[in-house]
């Protein structure tokens, strides 16, 4: 077989269990594309060793017949996810020349079902951002370009060098984390599939956090089906996040009957936005029809709340972060700035700080302080907690009333190119979440499925909603809709 | 109940250069709950350890670690509120107090600021017969203790130890109702008598199991009375908090001393600046801790790593049901069903092991007299060699059965105390009855026995029969050379009666 990373996680089971072809090969095959995919800025930690011990004992539970179905499949690890010995750094300077010590209960689950870990992937520092611009390793490039434009895009962010890993073959899937958009957002500008599950359905220990009643991790596939399979993997009650729920985990995959018949699709009207690219208009008219076409009923719906989402994600989120970024103090791991003689512990704090965090990991923590100081509380924190409360309410209501999927545009347009939002009032980026914050705060599951291309030949893609706890049958809905969009394309390899 | 017939004590007043002043004082008490692990993670919370050996990845703040309740020190917190006789919230939530410093590692304390798993409680503090404060208990929270930092190692750098990071603490917060230095100490003794009793904190002040913020304020008499039928703080003077006291001595000093230093200031015709201060042992007297500038906000939110904590009433009634006899109890049970003085009552129940030993030593028997022989005999020779109870050479059943033999008159007091003394020095774990035997202890009633030594000391002594009969005082003198001829058997009683008799006096 050649090609082999351009697998799909389900072919490449499929293929390993027939005796087809071995973990080995597959990782062999990625390694490579890797190598020769600097020019993305991707993988910045590179774990080859790792990966091909692991290749080698898959392919022995492989021969043993013990084979999960993700036993064998490389993969690529957010930069999020502490792995054991392998630096973690949430591509920021403040933690620098870390390698914990664990090993995160998600990346525990993946191996122990036999993946493959290629290395660490990009992303914006901390998850602030939604173009991996932020990173201290330097912007991830998107594997697409505009036809006949040799300018670099975006992957999107804060998983964007997941997305681009995944969309450049460099690996057969990737993990990613979504606190306001950010397994969705990119995927949708590359083309691929991200699933940000249920609050509480995927632990969170481990996992460097950003902002705790929001971070959800989830699978960034080049299928549908490849995310239900890996999903199941990454899934599960986890006794060290309290915040985890103990509920038993579906066969996801087996929910993917492709029979939608009777279900009812929710159309919501506040998600039509003022000065939406017409484009991205007709998309959401034809991803409609293509769920009509498969037999589901489509109703428009309202979520009055909508319009409050993004101010409010906007103080729960940073109010959060300043919180747990504070221990990030180069007291005990990480950067720690060289000291002047005299300075005392406020220095050390100030300097480590200002040196460790980017501009928009500043920002954040200020604007999250700000929001949960004494006399700004009550109007700020406590406001947008209501708010939130209120857009959950949204949700639940239309459950209620017989909805069983949302369908939505995934981002309010479709990747821009990098440095063209860097003047930018950053208000300008966080509008990238408008359409995937109101999932967070709900805490609901959120699926981004690539549609089609814009004039330009990018990716553009749809979002589907689902009830919580439902994400299998979300996947089926993705999987009517991916299966009608047929979405095949790939980006021309210029790298 | 028995607590209705205590009066309030009188509040402290101090009089001023001017006027008379009154004290009016309110405590949070941190006391470190009695668990082998810490609140959020399993690290050991043994006192003493190796420097930072005591620390999970939670503890030190590692990225990605996330805090899991302790379900042992929820039902600590749950069974402290039933022993204040306070409510227990059957849902509370965790806060998060954020502020840097090299011992907090997470750059944040978990607490318990909006919704506290103990509502209002109260404890009955004696200051003497049948006086007593009865002081409101607001709230008890848990929260978790922070590292220690070291700055005295090297003149260049600080230390951190995060073996106490993470360990649980109650916050025992109690409404401004203790009227006097006397009574701020007294409230912290019985809080920490009760606190023993439930087992929910060693109580060890020392350690620093056990520490007290003291919030003091003065105002002029009549105030407090207004405070109290309206709860309108207003009526009460400017407090100032006094920070992490651990004993007693000091707590009272510190009180006095901030109350007098207000009364000054009020006196000059200044204000007092609501602020935290520090006691300082050495100088004996407190002094500002920061200034507002420096004034922390902490920006308390509801804590997302966690969910609210939500128990069962059935849970805690389990717990109600296994709850240990309270020190008020068990001493109103003392003075009524053994009859012992109010002092040898609270002296008896002071702790729990003491008063389960003086328990066992009394039930069936001459309570009076147990409790003479427990707090005299057995507490006063443990005192002197420095032993606990639980390290007592004689045991309750021993003892007892010491007090059955005077009961049936086999042996005299003067006996009893020698074989307590053999019991305690050479007989450990021996029936007394045995060795009382084994060594002839037995005290003579027979009058036929006692009677022939009686007339042989008169007859041996005809000057002493003439003095005595002159003067019958002197008729001891014959009663001790009786015991001293039967060598000391004789029941003194017995011998008493027979010298007068013979004497014709």
């Amino acid at each position: 077989m050649t090609d082999l990373n351009r697998l799909s996680i389900s072919e490449a089971r499929d293929a390993l269990r027939k005796g087809e072809t071995t973990a080995k090969a597959l990782t062999e095959a990625c390694l490579t594309a890797i190598e020769g995919a600097g020019a993305l800025n991707a993988f910045v930690h590179h774990t080859p060793e790792i990966a091909r011990a692991q290749a080698a004992a898959a392919d022995q539970r492989i021969a043993q017949g013990d084979a999960p179905a993700m036993c064998g499949i490389p993969l690529g690890i957010k930069d999020l996810f502490c792995t054991k010995g392998v630096p973690s750094q949430a591509a920021s300077r403040i933690l620098e020349g870390f390698r914990p010590e664990y090993e995160s209960t998600v990346t525990t689950q993946l191996f122990e079902a036999g993946a493959v870990m290629l290395g660490k992937l990009s992303m914006d520092e901390f998850a602030m951002g939604s173009s991996n611009e932020t990173a201290c390793y330097g912007p991830v490039i998107s594997p697409w370009r505009r036809q006949g434009d040799s300018a670099a895009l975006t992957p999107g962010g804060s998983s964007g060098g997941s997305a681009a890993a995944v969309a450049a073959d460099l690996c057969l899937g990737a993990t990613g984390t979504d606190t306001g958009g950010s397994i969705r957002q990119p995927a949708a500008f590359t083309g691929i599939v991200g699933i940000k599950p249920t609050y509480g359905r995927v632990s969170r220990w481990g996992v460097i956090a950003f902002a705790s009643s929001l971070d959800q991790a989830g699978p960034m596939t080049k299928t549908v089906r490849d995310a239900a399979i890996m999903l199941g993997a990454m899934s599960g009650h986890d006794p060290k996040d309290s915040t985890s729920a103990d509920l038993p985990v579906p066969d996801f995959e087996a929910a993917l009957t492709g029979d939608i018949r009777g279900k009812v699709i929710g159309i919501p009207r506040e998600y039509r936005m003022e000065g939406m690219p017409a484009e991205i208009e007709a998309l959401w008219t034809r991803g409609t029809e293509m769920l009509k076409d498969a037999g589901a009923q489509i109703r428009d719906i309202s979520l009055p709340h909508t319009k409050y989402a993004l101010p409010a994600y906007y103080v729960v989120a940073p109010a959060e972060a300043s919180s747990n970024l504070a221990r990030y103090d180069g007291v005990r791991y990480g950067h720690r700035a060289s000291l002047a003689q005299g300075d005392g512990i406020t220095q050390m704090y100030e300097k480590t700080r200002a040196e460790g965090f980017g501009k928009e990991v500043q920002r954040r923590i200020m604007i999250g302080t700000y929001v949960l100081s004494a006399g700004f509380y009550d109007a700020y924190y406590n406001r947008a907690r209501k708010v939130r409360a209120l857009i959950k309410r949204d949700f639940e209501t239309v459950f209620a009333e017989g909805v069983d999927a949302i369908l939505t545009p995934a981002t309010p347009s479709s990747a821009f190119g990098i440095g063209e939002m860097a003047s930018a009032d950053p208000v300008e980026m966080y509008l990238n979440d408008v359409f995937t914050v109101t999932v967070n705060l709900a805490g609901l599951p959120g699926i981004a499925v690539p549609v089609g291309l814009d004039a330009k030949g990018l990716p553009m893609g749809l979002q589907l909603i689902g009830r919580p706890w439902e994400e299998g049958a979300l996947l089926n809905h993705a999987y009517v809709l991916q299966r009608a969009a047929g979405f095949v394309s790939k980006p021309q390899k210029w790298w | 109940m028995l607590d209705l017939t205590f009066t309030p004590p009188a509040p402290k007043v101090i009089q001023g250069a001017r006027e008379d002043w009154e004290l009016v004082i309110g405590m949070e008490i941190h006391a470190q709950i009695a668990s082998n692990a810490k609140l959020f993670s399993g690290a050991s919370t043994a006192f003493g350890s190796e420097p930072n050996s005591n620390v999970s990845f939670v503890d030190a703040a590692m990225p990605g670690m996330l805090p899991v309740i302790n379900e042992f020190c929820v039902e600590q917190a749950v069974r402290t509120g039933l022993g204040v006789k306070a409510q227990i919230n059957l849902v509370s939530a965790f806060d998060r107090k954020n502020y840097f410093y090299p011992d907090l590692p997470q750059g944040y304390q978990i607490s318990q600021l909006y919704h506290p798993i103990v509502g209002e409680g109260e404890v009955l503090v004696e200051m003497g017969p049948g006086v007593a404060r009865r002081v409101r208990i607001e709230r008890i929270h848990m929260e978790q203790d922070a590292g220690k930092s070291i700055h005295d190692m090297d003149p260049n750098l600080s230390f951190v130890d995060f073996n106490r990071t993470g360990v649980a603490l109650m916050e025992i917060v109690s409404r401004p109702d203790i009227r006097g230095p006397e009574e701020a100490a007294a409230y912290v003794a019985k809080l920490r008598q009760i606190l023993r009793y439930l087992g929910t904190c060693d109580g060890n002040m020392q350690n620093g199991n056990l520490r007290a913020d003291v919030n003091v304020s003065v105002c002029r008499p009549g105030q407090y009375e207004k405070y109290q039928a309206t709860q309108d703080f207003s009526h009460l003077g400017t407090r100032c908090e006094i920070k992490n006291m651990n004993s007693m001595r000091f707590i009272q000093a510190a009180i006095d001393y901030e109350a007098r230093r207000q009364i000054a200031i009020l006196e000059d015709g200044g204000k007092v600046v609501q602020e935290t201060r520090l006691y300082d042992p050495d100088k004996g007297e407190t002094r500002s801790m920061r200034s507002k500038e420096e004034a922390h906000d902490y920006r308390y939110f509801p804590c997302p790593d966690l969910m609210p904590l939500e128990i069962e009433q059935a849970w805690v009634d389990d717990i109600a049901a296994r709850m240990p006899e309270l020190p008020d109890a068990k001493k109103a049970r003392f003075l009524e069903d053994y009859g012992v003085t109010d002092y040898d009552a609270s002296v008896l129940t002071a702790e729990a092991e003491n008063a389960a030993f003086f328990d066992a030593v009394a039930k069936g028997r001459d309570g009076k007299q147990a409790a003479n022989w427990v707090i005299n005999e057995l507490f006063g020779r443990l005192n002197k060699e420095g032993r606990s109870i639980a390290e007592s050479p004689v045991s309750a059943a021993q003892l007892g059965g010491v007090l059955d033999l005077i009961a049936s008159g086999e042996i005299s007091g003067k006996m009893a105390k020698d074989l307590f003394e053999i019991l305690w020095t050479e007989a450990p774990g021996a029936d007394p009855k045995e060795v009382a035997a084994a060594r002839g202890m037995k005290q003579v009633t027979d009058t036929g026995a006692i009677e022939k030594a009686v007339d042989e000391i008169i007859t041996a002594n005809p000057e002493q029969v003439a003095k005595a009969k002159a003067n019958p005082k002197l008729a001891g003198w014959f009663t001790g050379q009786v015991i001293k001829a039967t060598g000391g058997k004789a029941n003194p009683a017995a011998v008493n009666a027979l010298v007068a008799q013979k004497l014709g006096l």
